[in-house]
């Protein structure tokens, strides 16, 4: 089977400080994996190169067997990747409806539109209301989206996100800052969205009952390289990582 | 700018009572200054509106809008005095397609910086345009401006001219409210709340900027070729950085965030200057103070400021949940 992501010693600086060093591993279809790694180890900068954010300075990444250095953010979206940001990225001044929409149309290509108001555009407000409901936001659809709770902003970046169809969407920190129900919460739906929308999801992450509970594989990554590649068993027996992340029980 | 349409019949009543409210002016007003103040209010009032298209609604503080308002004026000026009045209203037209022609290819210039450097970069081909305007005394007439512009058959009548003006800006707000609460309403907003968002959207930021800067622009050179016809004489000062102020002032005062705000800032701002020019000289000592007074009491705007009222009154509990 081929590599919905494979990443082949990508290596990136600033400077003299190298944020992403060598970093080789592949990401399969339909998988749910974690990365994990202390503040600092390079794991949004990781993020970022893959979406085009960032370019590194060697070193392919390929999606779907595709090189992707050097394309814009744009392009590489097209291609089918989908990203929550780790501080919720939305339109603070739309309803919770229209942040959805506003990607719904989108994704239909009816951004041009001028003439007939939003309201009239049927089915980008169905598929609206439809991810408003995968996500548990549809009570608040006609609330401002800067008035929602802190955890109910990355739900809806999330939605935001799934709008455009990704085939591999990218998490970053999608629990921090989250109370502990909130986090529960969040754990079960976005299991639930990966299988009902058949995702294959990476996600950047301090929450251990998440990272242990709903990943299939784990990441770390230590000081931009990566430490360790398992199952979640396998990370949490592994010496280097206790001693550099986990910490002794 | 939080543009949640109120139920249909409230904007079907609040555009009947402008336009009766307008349309009335001609009958029941004392003299032909009211006629002549209200044909200004009119023609400013679409000028500032189709401003905060640009700014309230993209968040692309143009401080050059005055150059297509100019461009405007000056076609019909132009055109009306070597050619005859009876080219007034295809110079309209004509000038409505240089402004389009104009506003494209500066745009494709000054979108590609952001911010201050947007707003500089504006300024400075605006006072351009001024300049060539004020410098080149033989074709434009320079400083002493282009006088006896008379629109063609009945439009010589004010009051004809009026209506004219009347139906020409209400349909032009409307075409501007349109776009406002469309799909491509909606993009512009998201533009300037979170333009990141947006390219990761696969949507093209620059692109929608320089749409909505050719829309602004082309309706700011109506406005100016409308201006032509009301005192029959155009001058340089159309081009001038002040007139670009102006609609920015016109729109910190009625508010940013309502469609109709920048309308309403027009009709405070004309008013106030006319009363306090009244009675003293001194008056920009004055309006500059009030403004300062009313931004401060309203920072909302006065359109904004009520908005929130209402929607104060609305919700008597307005207990949040959090």
């Amino acid at each position: 089977m081929n590599a919905m992501l494979e990443l082949e010693s990508v290596h990136k600086s600033f400077g003299g400080l190298h944020v992403t060093q060598n970093v080789s591993f592949a990401v399969m279809p339909g998988e749910i994996s974690a990365i994990i790694g202390p503040n600092g180890a390079g794991k949004t900068t990781l993020f970022n190169q893959i979406t085009g954010h960032l370019q590194p300075n060697s070193g392919r990444i390929l999606l779907k067997g595709q090189d992707v250095v050097g394309q814009s953010p744009q392009k590489i979206v097209a291609q089918g990747i989908g990203r929550a940001f780790q501080i919720a990225s939305l339109f603070p001044d739309e309803t919770v409806l229209d942040n959805v929409k506003v990607a719904c149309l989108s994704k239909l290509d009816q951004t041009r539109r001028f003439w007939r108001p939003v309201q009239a555009f049927r089915q980008a407000t169905d598929r609206a209301y439809s991810i408003l409901e995968d996500l548990g936001l549809e009570k608040q659809a006609d609330r401002l989206a800067f008035e929602l709770a802190h955890g109910d902003q990355k739900l809806l970046d999330i939605g935001i996100a799934l709008v455009l169809e990704p085939q591999l969407l990218l998490l970053d920190e999608p629990t921090a800052g989250m109370s502990p129900e909130e986090r529960q919460r969040t754990r079960e739906l976005i299991k639930k969205l990966w299988k009902a929308y058949e995702l294959t999801l990476v996600f950047i992450e301090h929450d251990m009952d998440m990272v242990f509970g709903i990943a299939e594989k784990v990441r770390v990554l230590q000081l931009g390289a990566l430490l360790a590649e398992g199952t979640p068993d396998e990370i949490r027996n592994n010496k280097e990582v206790v001693t550099a992340y986990l910490g002794e029980a | 700018m939080t543009m949640k349409p109120g139920p249909k019949f409230s904007a079907a009543v609040l555009w009947t009572l402008m336009i009766m409210g307008f349309a009335l002016v001609p009958v029941l007003m004392s003299s032909s200054y009211q006629l002549n103040l209200a044909s200004h209010v009119l023609v400013w009032g679409l000028f500032a509106v189709a401003f905060n298209m640009l700014w309230g609604v993209t968040g692309m503080l143009s401080f050059g809008q005055a150059l297509y308002y100019g461009l405007g004026a000056y076609f019909v000026g132009l055109m009306v005095e070597y050619l005859g009045s009876a080219w007034y209203l295809p110079a309209i037209g004509i000038g409505m397609l240089a402004v389009a022609a104009t506003s494209f290819l500066l745009g494709l210039l000054v979108i590609r910086v952001g911010g201050v450097y947007f707003t500089m970069l504006t300024l400075a081909f605006g006072q351009l345009a001024w300049q060539i305007t004020f410098k080149w005394y033989d074709f434009t007439g320079g400083d002493d401006g282009i006088q006896g512009i008379t629109a063609p058959g009945f439009l010589q009548n004010p009051i004809a001219y009026y209506y004219f003006l009347l139906v020409l800006v209400m349909l032009s707000m409307w075409i501007l409210k349109r776009m406002a609460y469309s799909p491509f309403g909606l993009m512009l907003r998201c533009v300037r709340q979170n333009p990141e968002r947006v390219r990761f959207l696969g949507r093209r930021v620059r692109r929608n900027q320089l749409r909505v800067y050719i829309v602004s622009s082309l309706f700011a050179g109506l406005a100016g070729s409308l201006m032509a016809g009301i005192d029959n004489s155009i001058h340089t000062d159309m081009f001038f950085w002040t007139t670009s102020g102006e609609v920015i002032l016109m729109s910190v005062l009625g508010g940013l965030n309502q469609f109709f705000g920048p309308f309403v800032g027009a009709i405070a701002m004309i008013i106030i200057e006319d009363i306090v020019g009244a009675w003293t000289e001194y008056w920009s000592l004055i309006i500059g103070s009030l403004i300062m007074g009313m931004v401060i009491l309203f920072p909302k705007g006065l359109v904004g400021e009520l908005y929130h009222l209402k929607l104060r009154m609305m919700q008597p509990k307005a207990g949040r949940s959090e």
